[in-house]
């Protein structure tokens, strides 16, 4: 899907060469990777191989030391959260990033306000689209005047999607969505990530479990220690060939038999 | 919070709205449980202490008093639970508190008079200008240290609080600075600083309206998203609480009198001839106690309706959630603690007014008070959860302790026993009772 609509139009989303270093170490070096409308690119990686890193650098948690960010082919600077939100790119991390002490549409729109004509808070109106967007994502999803903290984790990881899709976004980046939830919250988050595709948002979804890679995405970038392994259509790619990307940092051409059986 | 379910979907119209139990019932109205256990606790104090007392605790004498001695704690208390709320705190208020103090008197009484003459009409508002200001840039200067550099609040203000002091007593070589400006006086509710029994009246009036206006509009708002409504019961109920409450406050207060002298004064003033018996002339609300009520309800009006508020809130729920989404937390708690300054000069104000003077001493220890009214009120000092009206109740009830104790003459050590104990046992239920609910 990548290499029809490239000729056509540049993708939505390209990070070019990007670097971040802490000190002396080198957490992303070198690192490009694109993003297409309605297609989800995952990224994986062992830990610590830069994989949050490469993505604060286009939230905006953590500005990239050096590279180019580009939307829709026009180089972008994202410095702050709030940069990359007018350009369009959400965010749900993997602590999801909660105000735990209030409500569910007070988390929605933390940042962004509902205001009435004098600047007051428009406390009804965030509680109607709040209930009006959960009615989409988690229609079993009730408690909308109650802490977050005292929700389970489905709901909260709810609150955090809603967040992030209210806004318009076109670009979505999802920090490990499966990693606290149980089987039912997972395929609902799964299903919901299907969904978003279908409504042509671009999303980057990094996870741990190879299930959810190859059941969601359309290409998986590899990364090991910072540099970027290589970007392969899943289609083209097996189970193993992936994990010897992960571990050994070959691209499929270049796994041998030996290599295979030191995987198992 | 309980997990129940408070918000079900939108009720169809013309439903009949099921029997509820008391809690439910609470709920439905929408009343803060926590709020209703400190006015009990409140009501079993000053009912105790009128009973120990042999009936000289609920007077109209003494609650007037009383709300007086408590305004200046309370005007703090609610900027406290902002600074703890965003998991900050501030030490320095009772040293700040002397600093303005002794600017404002310097201002009015040194500065002033030599270009406008004594008494001048506008010396009493550019003292408290300037002392508010100074104030808050005071707040400000530690905010910023706190917010941009980093240095933990605990330890900036420690040191405003050992700073502040020393340049209180610097900036007069510890000298009294005495007297205030007539007009500034009235701030403290000295004999003449009340509004008298009519105006009073007004207030009480005003507050009632208040009331209902707040209850009408958000059933509005509820309706207009067809969320489900306070059965409406609850909502006359609530109304005739709240008014009842303000009129019949307003109406026991009115019932302390002006001291003879005074109102010897005020029947030559309005040319009354003095009656047989005396003159009976309501002294009314003093000053100090408006402006805590101003205070308190621009304050809670702040934290609940804008985003300064909101923000401070989400600060001390998670502090990186709240970066992440884009807010300036830097900024939020610079004006966290320049709102802490503003308020110390608006109390130190009502203080030196009172006392006529201001001394390098003031304001000793109130940062304890402070911050024990904020604590006592439900503020965590974990962050994230405080509210304004509990700080005023706390401040209320401290006040209430300590007058109690004066009444029953009780010693100096005693009723620092005592406080501390209540305090103690105040967060210990607190404590239980929030893990309970939870």
């Amino acid at each position: 899907m990548a290499d029809e609509t490239s000729t056509v139009r540049p993708p939505l989303v390209e990070l070019r060469d990007m670097h971040v270093a802490f000190g002396g170490v080198k957490a992303v070096d070198g690192v490009t990777v694109d993003l297409f409308p309605g297609e989800v690119v995952a990224l994986v990686g062992g830990n610590g191989a830069g994989k949050t890193t490469l993505i604060k650098s286009l939230s905006g948690a953590h500005p990239a030391d050096a590279g180019q960010i580009l939307i829709e082919g026009q180089p972008v600077t994202i410095h702050t959260p709030r940069d990359a939100k007018s350009l369009g790119v959400e965010t749900i991390y993997q602590t999801l990033a909660l105000a735990d002490n209030v409500d569910a549409p007070s988390n929605v729109f933390l940042g962004r306000e509902l205001t009435t004509r004098w600047g007051n808070l428009d406390s009804s109106a965030m509680e109607d689209a709040t209930r009006k967007l959960m009615a989409r994502l988690n229609p079993k999803f009730e408690n909308f005047i109650v802490p977050v903290q005292s929700l389970s984790g489905g709901q909260r990881q709810s609150v955090a999607i809603a967040r992030a899709v209210h806004f318009n976004a076109r670009v979505l980046i999802m920090d490990e969505p499966t990693a606290a939830l149980g089987p039912a919250e997972t395929e609902q988050v799964r299903e919901l990530i299907r969904q978003l595709q279908r409504e042509g948002l671009g999303i980057f979804l990094i996870s741990h479990d190879i299930h959810d890679v190859f059941d969601l995405a359309d290409r998986i970038s590899v990364m090991l220690q910072g540099k970027l392994v290589g970007t392969v259509n899943k289609d083209d790619v097996t189970v193993d060939e992936v994990l010897a990307m992960i571990i050994l940092g070959k691209r499929p051409g270049e796994v041998t038999i030996e290599d295979i059986a030191e995987l198992h | 919070m309980t997990q129940t379910d408070r918000s079900a979907p939108p009720a169809t119209p013309g439903s009949q709205p099921p029997a509820l139990s008391l809690r439910e019932t609470l709920r439905a109205a929408e009343i803060d449980t926590r709020l209703l256990g400190m006015l009990v606790a409140l009501a079993v104090i000053w009912i105790a202490f009128h009973v120990m007392s042999g009936g000289t605790f609920l007077t109209p004498r003494n609650m007037w008093t009383l709300t007086v001695q408590f305004a200046s704690v309370a005007i703090m208390a609610t900027g406290m639970v902002l600074v703890i709320v965003s998991r900050n705190i501030d030490l320095s208020v009772g040293s700040m508190l002397a600093v303005v103090g002794m600017a404002m008197a310097l201002v009015q009484a040194e500065i002033l008079p030599d270009y406008l003459g004594f008494d001048h009409p506008a010396t009493w508002i550019i003292a408290l200008v300037a002392g508010i200001l100074l104030g808050a840039a005071l707040g400000a200067f530690q905010g910023a240290i706190v917010a941009y550099v980093g240095v933990p609040a605990f330890i900036v203000t420690l040191g405003g609080l050992l700073v502040w002091r020393g340049v209180a007593w610097w900036m007069a070589s510890g000298r009294t600075i005495a007297p205030m400006d007539s007009n500034f006086q009235l701030l403290g509710g000295g004999s003449r600083g009340t509004i008298g029994g009519t105006w009073s009246w007004v207030v009480g009036v005003v507050l009632c309206v208040g009331i209902v206006a707040l209850l009408v509009n958000s059933r509005r708002q509820r309706k207009r998203f067809g969320f489900r409504l306070r059965p409406m019961w609850a909502e006359v109920t609530l109304g005739v609480i709240g008014c009842v409450a303000a009129l019949g406050s307003i109406g026991f207060l009115n019932r302390y009198y002006l001291p003879e002298g005074l109102a010897r004064q005020y029947a030559e003033d309005n040319q009354i001839p003095w009656p047989e018996g005396g003159l009976n002339v309501s002294a009314g609300l003093a000053v100090p106690v408006l402006i805590a009520l101003g205070i308190a309800m621009l304050m809670t009006f702040l934290t609940t309706r804008r985003r300064y508020g909101r923000y401070v809130y989400a600060i001390g729920g998670n502090p990186e959630a709240a970066e992440l989404a884009g807010i300036n937390s830097k900024r939020t708690i610079i004006k966290t603690f320049a709102l802490m300054g503003g308020l110390v000069g608006l109390a130190a104000a009502v203080q030196i007014a009172r006392l006529n003077a201001a001394v390098s001493g003031l304001g000793q220890l109130t940062e304890l008070y402070v911050i024990a009214a904020a604590v006592i009120g439900g503020t965590s000092l974990a962050g994230g959860i405080g509210s304004i009206p509990g700080a005023v109740l706390g401040a209320l009830l401290m006040q209430s302790l300590q007058s109690g104790m004066v009444l029953m003459n009780v010693d100096a050590p005693m009723q620092n026993i005592v406080v501390g104990i209540v305090l103690v046992i105040a967060v210990t239920l607190d404590t239980v009772y929030r893990r309970r609910s939870r």
